[in-house]
């Protein structure tokens, strides 16, 4: 039997969930307005300001550009990062721990510097295009995640099956992809999803590396408050909070949503 | 081949990835701040010479300071309650905490502005009930931006330390209360002594990503209420200033780790088993 926190704990914490669920039906409500300014609760319901949204060809155009860059950064991360934890985890006595360090320094170095310092260096200073760029900054931003999320799985996997199907003649890349791979299928799905929505969402490495004609969604979604404050921000808004619904659904079916608690 | 050099090659291209487009472009960025023909120091002293610009730093500073405060506070007390809420209940308000966090920042940041504009609904339910004539303006203050930062890291603070406080035995609890101890008792002096390495790791995220931030500061703050993130943009894209840019991102950056490091070797020593 749990010891049962005091009531008034329990109050307070009903409040902080009020608070943190709150602007999010507020957004949900306004979207939904029948009127061309933001109010909330929402005075007739139409669903115009989300048709708008498709209507309005920069939101169309940022929108694929964010999924692509976030399909095409997250696979880069993948490709480099689950060799990088398959070889943590499996020669982890062998490797000097340093190693395991460099792979946190893309959540040390503060987002906006590394926007700021790709810019001025690849794309300013190497010509390299800015959706290039925009690709490595997306990329090097969700590295972390997933080495790490793949590496959580990778732990509690124990490597001398692979060793067993190793010495029974499996050449070792056929023993990883059969052997290792399916064992920590959750775990890539996982971190997978969480670098697509760390790509979609972000904004302070995406500042910097936007041109003509090229732009994220949310830099886009800033963009657009700047001049106008209609109910269509708020449609975007919930477009992107039912990618998150979906996100969340992915990772309870492979990992359980508790995992993000630890 | 042999194991490690097996091990070195699997790690090898991420590890190329990280210094070729992390560690080189921030390095280079780093250290134009110190190779300027007016003395090594030069930008620096600029820096902190200028009122306005320690203005920007120290409102930064504080902002960060604050919010990292009230998000302990609340998302401590919040967790405490969430990890000793009974099975389906507590996975329901673990979603409720996740869900924000997946949400955009820019999404999230929006929603305060209906909130807290001119004709936003705080406005306008006050001025129903009566308690103000005139609507009061809330945007672009100070206030306005930690209100909103503390809703972004609030969530962070709560799943940071549900995992740490889910962690202490129940055992732990039951000994301490069946030894005489109150409620109140066992909570300061059992639960959170062994909370806090979790606190230490929530507050260092939230400082650090408050202390960076762009979007809420440029959306709630404007330009009276600059921070350090919209004061880089500013000197890079409109003043075209990447001197003064870069000197923002060193000392952006030089905070950022200092505090990690020093934070992480506080929580090593209070907890050694634990971090």
């Amino acid at each position: 039997m749990k010891t049962r926190p005091h009531f008034l704990l329990v109050a307070f914490a009903t409040l902080v969930f009020l608070f943190l669920v709150g602007p999010l039906v507020i957004i949900i409500g306004a979207s939904l307005s029948d009127t061309s300014f933001l109010t909330f609760p929402p005075r007739g319901i139409t669903l115009h300001w989300y048709q708008n949204i498709f209507e309005i060809s920069a939101f169309r155009r940022t929108m694929v550009t964010s999924a692509s860059l976030a399909l095409i950064g997250t696979a880069l991360s993948l490709l480099v990062g689950i060799p990088a934890a398959y070889a943590l985890n499996r020669y982890r006595i062998e490797l000097p721990p340093f190693l395991s360090t460099v792979f946190v320094l893309p959540i040390l170095v503060p987002e906006i510097v590394l926007g700021f310092s790709l810019m001025k260096s690849i794309t300013t200073t190497m010509g390299v295009p800015v959706y290039t760029t925009l690709i490595i900054g997306h990329a090097l931003l969700v590295l972390p995640y997933c080495v790490r999320v793949v590496s959580a799985s990778l732990s509690s996997f124990d490597f001398s099956i692979e060793e067993a199907a190793v010495s029974l003649g499996c050449p070792r890349w056929k023993a990883f992809f059969t052997i290792v791979l399916p064992n920590v299928k959750a775990g890539v799905i996982a971190a997978f999803i969480l670098a697509l929505i760390t790509s979609i969402n972000d904004v302070s490495v995406s500042l910097f590396l936007t041109g003509p004609g090229v732009s994220t969604l949310p830099i886009q979604l800033l963009a657009h408050m700047e001049q106008f404050f209609d109910p269509t921000i708020a449609a975007v808004s919930v477009l992107l909070m039912l990618v998150t619904v979906g996100v969340m659904a992915v990772v309870e079916l492979t990992l359980g949503l508790t995992f993000l608690t630890k | 081949m042999r194991p490690r050099l097996l091990g070195w090659l699997l790690a090898l291209p991420a590890t190329l990835a990280v210094a070729v487009f992390l560690g080189l472009p921030v390095l280079s960025t780093l250290s134009t701040t110190v190779t300027q023909s007016d003395g090594v120091f030069a930008t620096y002293s600029e820096f902190f010479g200028s009122g306005f610009r320690r203005t920007v730093l120290w409102r930064t500073t504080e902002i960060a300071l604050i919010t990292t405060l009230i998000s302990a506070l609340i998302g401590f007390i919040t967790a405490y309650v969430v990890s000793r809420t009974p099975g389906r209940m507590k996975s329901l308000l673990i979603i409720a905490a996740v869900f924000p966090l997946l949400t955009g920042v820019v999404v999230r940041s929006f929603a305060w502005l209906i909130i807290l504009g001119r004709n936003g609904i705080l406005n306008e339910f006050l001025q129903w009930t009566g308690i103000i004539t005139e609507p009061l303006s809330m945007l672009y203050t100070e206030g306005s931006v930690i209100v909103a930062m503390v809703y972004l890291f609030v969530p962070l603070m709560i799943l940071t330390c549900v995992g740490v406080l889910e962690g202490i035995p129940e055992d732990l609890l039951q000994a301490s209360s069946s030894l005489g101890a109150s409620p109140f008792a066992t909570f300061w002096q059992v639960i959170f002594p062994l909370a806090v390495p979790g606190l230490i790791v929530g507050a260092v995220l939230v400082f650090t990503g408050s202390f960076t931030s762009y979007a809420t500061p440029h959306l709630l703050g404007g330009e009276a209420q600059m921070m350090m993130g919209t004061f880089l943009h500013q000197r890079a894209m409109v003043t075209f200033d990447w001197i003064g840019a870069s000197t923002i991102a060193a000392i952006m950056t030089v905070v950022t780790i200092a505090i990690v490091l020093v934070m992480s070797k506080i929580a090593r020593r209070l907890n050694p088993a634990a971090v």
